[in-house]
């Protein structure tokens, strides 16, 4: 049994019950006890006490989007050092894709990455099952199964269901099943053999680009199937005006969609590839750190994509932690992997733009607690708030803290950010999951 | 860092006139003499002596121009040095009496390219050296067949050679770098 | 057939100063996106001298001697390579050229392993070419060596746009306000765009043309962002032609139309063709150029590859004497 634990003098920012003051909260038996004015929290014997004075307390972050790569591809990544690596990003609940070798379409499957998460796991890991079978786009997996094993969604990212037939009928299974079919939106014939955004920088740096109606066009399909089916769909890593707008008028009418984005694509450009000034390229040109799918896009994407968090229009922010070896990416910029590993850099990397004014704390913080929690299904109980009689899944941090980012400290096996020596203010100082310390960053 | 005048203009000219005699004496006449200036400054200083030897003989001498850039041995200090001018040589030089001409007389090395580059372009029947300056300092068994002034310097010390088509005026100055002036070694 | 003499007043005269070699600031050269005005005279300066060593007949100065000058070609290539590898000879560099068809790379080594082997054999220059954009950018991160971008992808080809921009300077004595017309498939064009960036730092204009399916999307975008006022594209060929100074046909890859790029190669040679009647739109003293190899009957026509006005074999000369002196300024250049 973790101790009784007492978080004091810190700022609690709880979106959910909209929560925003200088308050203490007791954590008892693992689970969220009390939460109140300083010092007056009922006394309890065995009382571990945390000074969080100067620091900011919210629920855990939940990450709707990630990789953990287990099993099949433990050289980039396994359950633990994964998990190990959220508990540094701030990252209490993870959700993982399941594109894994096996991929995660059979009940075997899913109970392995369970029993390891358990075994192993530093935070909570939510399995996501496949849509088809080994993501084929052929024929659906046993979808009630795995809703059986605690799948909270279904998912083939990494690739699209080409199919329109068998993404209606999937989106048909889960919304009997109540859970959310969530999708990599990719036209494939569009951006076979893209690297990169489809701009003027792909022009200049001749590399074949993805169009952003790549995105675009399965989006559209894909909710237009959600208002044929009911289904909720869950867009994954949303990362372009048009798709914005395409979900925010489907919200308008009413239909069941939600949409996250990802950090890299709030705060990075197209541009990061060129490294350096457009006309003089120098060797930090090509960086295959900066190789990601959906690709970086442009200024203008970023600009909605940040409307959209704030309208509402997107939900969640989420990771899409893809890492990677060194082989795979230290090498031609068109063979080299697509993926940020981001679990460790995300929250600084989102504090940037609450630095600079573009976007306040709070909204920040609901789009990593309890909004993407809405997203999961309650059988895992409430996540992303820190109501009472909740597990207590805590974050503690300093949104001013200074610090510069360093790959080699990463406990993720993958090295692959494009943020490395990057200048960040705004660190996570502890996290806690289920009442039990699982990290704390030294001095 | 005092620099002090060597050779008057008069004085560089009447060196020139009076190798352009010894040119002409010493190869009996001037005949199959081919003059080639070494850039920058052996160059106009060729031309000179052809105009000398033309008014002398009355007879037209080829004056070609010769950079040593490319065979120089040292590759990795180019930042030091300058940029290639032009290689023109009018004629070609085999079984011709080929006399070099340059402005200072060193080390000896810059010689010995010119004669590199001067095999490569023909097979001369001989190559003499015309110097206006031979400052001593020799590294290679190399000597001069022709100069202006013999000049006695140490190694910290520069021989400037000005010459008027390139640098506006004519003489001929030492720097040496110790404050106050140097006794000239002797 | 009768060839064109360069002009002999473009020689510079002997009192011109030539620029400094203080001017060269490279220890690679993988595009020309980076080099100044100076820089690409510098070049064509050593180039000329480069040009009379060629004449001669020993085609050989020591300059390079004891320098070791490794040709890595992961794309095949003919004159390419041949004239980088006669270049390092005439230097009397040692050279070794490596065919990634032929040795350990096809075998799965990456790029870094083999270049790291290359630079322990002892090169002292790279020359690499390959069919990535972008790869020169990863090796230099990994050798200590200099390397030379003999094409990577559809990138850059720096040693091509600076001997096209060299032949130009030699027949038509200037580059500036030159309007030079390149025809072809832009998009996977490493030739178009390093020659977009040495063209217009010598103040030429350039005219890009080809059909709709061979223009990147972001074309428009990408001249307006790196700030390029004097290039512009055409789709129709005669606008494209009309007074140009200097005329480039690009080679039709056959495997574009296969992809579907283009309807037919039929519908292409006649819409864009370089032919003697389209030629006879630009100025009378047109240069006509072709980066090699050629398709004859498609790009351009026999008459025109062949023509009065086709200076497509100095340009294979001329690439010799520039590739000496980019030797020549990347062995003795400011590095290290």
């Amino acid at each position: 049994m973790p101790p009784n634990l007492l978080i004091s003098g810190g700022h609690i920012l709880e979106p959910s019950q909209g929560i925003d003051r200088v308050a203490d909260l007791l954590i008892t038996k693992g689970k969220i006890a009390w939460l109140g004015d300083k010092g007056a929290a009922p006394s309890q014997s065995d009382l571990t006490t945390i000074d969080a004075t100067g620091l900011v307390v919210c629920p855990g972050f939940v990450d709707l989007h990630c990789h953990l790569r287990e099993p099949g591809f433990e050289d980039k990544e396994t359950i633990a050092t994964g998990t190990k690596a959220a508990a540094k990003g701030g990252f209490t609940t993870v959700c993982c894709m399941p594109n894994t070798n096996p991929p995660l379409d059979t009940q075997t499957s899913i109970d392995y990455v369970k029993k390891t998460a358990e075994i192993e796991g530093t935070v909570q890991v939510l399995p996501i099952g496949c849509i088809t079978k080994g993501r084929q786009g052929k024929e659906l997996t046993e979808m009630s199964e795995l809703a059986k094993v605690g799948v909270i969604g279904f998912s083939d990212d990494g690739d699209t269901v080409v199919s329109s037939r068998i993404m209606s009928l999937a989106m048909d299974y889960s919304h009997a099943l109540g859970l959310p079919i969530i999708d990599h939106c990719e036209d494939k014939e569009l951006s076979d053999g893209g690297f990169m955004n489809d701009g003027w920088v792909s022009a200049r740096l001749g590399l074949k680009g993805i169009p952003k109606a790549a995105e675009e066009i399965v989006v559209a399909r894909d909710l237009a199937l959600a208002q044929l089916t009911g289904v909720r769909l869950h867009v994954a890593h949303v990362s372009t005006e048009g798709s914005v707008e395409l979900i925010r008028r489907a919200k308008e009418k009413g239909i069941a969609v939600t949409a996250e984005v990802t950090p890299h694509h709030l705060t990075l450009t197209e541009e990061r590839i060129m490294g350096s000034q457009p006309k003089k390229l120098n060797q930090l040109a090509y960086d295959t750190n900066a190789k990601v799918n959906p690709p970086l896009r442009t200024k203008e994407d970023i600009a909605a994509l940040i409307k959209g968090l704030k309208d509402g229009t997107i939900d969640a922010i989420a990771t899409d932690h893809a890492p990677h070896t060194s082989v795979d990416k230290m090498c031609e910029f068109g063979l080299a992997a697509f993926g940020i590993s981001g679990l460790e850099t995300a929250f600084a990397c989102l504090m940037s733009l609450v630095h600079s004014g573009q976007l306040d704390l709070k909204t920040l913080i609901s789009k990593l607690t309890f909004e993407p929690a809405r997203v999961i299904s309650t059988r895992y109980g409430e996540l992303g708030t820190l109501k009472p009689g909740c597990r207590a899944d805590v974050t503690l941090f300093d949104p001013n803290k200074e610090w510069v980012v360093d790959s080699h400290d990463f406990a993720s096996k993958g090295k692959n950010t494009p943020f490395d020596g990057c200048h960040f203010k705004g660190r996570v100082i502890v996290t806690l999951v289920a009442g039990k310390i699982v990290y704390r960053a030294d001095s | 860092m005092p620099e002090r005048t060597l050779m008057s203009p008069e004085d560089m000219q009447r060196a020139l006139v009076r190798i352009a005699h010894e040119i002409v004496e010493r190869n009996k006449g001037a005949k199959d003499i081919v003059l080639v200036g070494m850039q920058t400054r052996g160059v106009p200083l060729a031309k000179r002596l052809a105009t000398t030897i033309q008014s002398l003989e009355e007879i037209t001498i080829p004056v070609g121009s010769l950079d040593i850039s490319l065979y120089r041995d040292d590759i990795s200090s180019l930042h030091l040095k300058p940029v290639i001018h032009r290689t023109d040589i009018p004629t070609d030089v085999t079984n011709k009496q080929v006399v070099l001409i340059d402005d200072v007389f060193y080390t000896g090395r810059s010689i010995r390219a010119a004669m590199d580059a001067l095999m490569d372009l023909g097979r001369p029947q001989s190559i003499q050296l015309a110097v206006l300056v031979d400052r001593g300092h020799r590294e290679l068994p190399i000597r001069a067949d022709y100069a202006g002034k013999n000049i006695p310097t140490s190694r910290n010390e520069e021989i400037k050679v000005y010459v008027k088509e390139v640098d506006g005026e004519d003489k001929v100055t030492i720097l040496s770098p110790n404050k106050g002036a140097t006794d000239e070694n002797d | 057939m009768k060839t064109i003499e360069p002009s002999s007043s473009i020689t510079t005269p002997e009192t011109f100063p030539p620029p400094s070699i203080a001017v060269w600031q490279h220890s690679h050269v993988l595009d020309l996106d980076d080099f100044t005005q100076e820089e690409i005279e510098l070049a064509f300066e050593i180039a000329d001298a480069m040009a009379e060593v060629l004449t001669r007949e020993v085609k050989r100065v020591p300059t390079l001697r004891g320098k070791t000058v490794i040709t890595l070609f992961y794309e095949p290539s003919t004159r390419t390579r041949a004239s980088f590898e006669l270049a390092a000879k005439n230097l009397s560099a040692d050279t070794v050229s490596l065919d990634a068809s032929k040795s350990s790379i096809v075998k799965g080594e990456s790029l870094i392993d083999s270049l790291r082997t290359i630079q322990a054999l002892g090169a002292d220059i790279i020359v690499m070419r390959h069919s990535q954009s972008g790869a020169p950018y990863l090796a230099i991160q990994y050798v200590n060596c200099s390397m030379i971008n003999a094409g990577d992808g559809w990138h850059a080809h720096p040693s091509q746009a600076l001997l096209d921009l060299y032949t130009i300077r030699r027949h038509l004595g200037k580059l500036h306000d030159l309007k030079v017309t390149i025809i072809g498939d832009i998009t996977h064009s490493r030739v178009a765009r390093s020659n977009i960036w040495g063209m217009t730092t010598m103040g030429a204009k350039v005219v890009l043309c080809a059909p709709p399916t061979l223009l990147p999307r972001g074309l428009d975008s990408f001249i307006a962002n790196c700030q390029l006022p004097n290039v512009s594209v055409e789709t129709e060929i005669e606008p494209a032609l009309e007074n140009a100074d200097v005329v480039m046909p690009l080679r039709l890859q056959i495997e574009r139309q296969q992809s579907g790029l283009l309807p037919s190669l039929r519908e292409y040679i006649q819409l864009y063709q370089l032919t003697m009647e389209r030629l006879s739109l630009a100025k009378p003293h047109v240069l006509v150029m072709h980066p090699g190899p050629i398709n004859e009957g498609i790009e351009i026509s026999p008459e025109v590859a062949h023509g009065t006005q086709s200076v497509i074999e100095e340009q294979v000369t001329n690439g010799v004497a520039i590739r000496m002196a980019l030797l020549y300024l990347i062995a003795g250049g400011k590095n290290k």
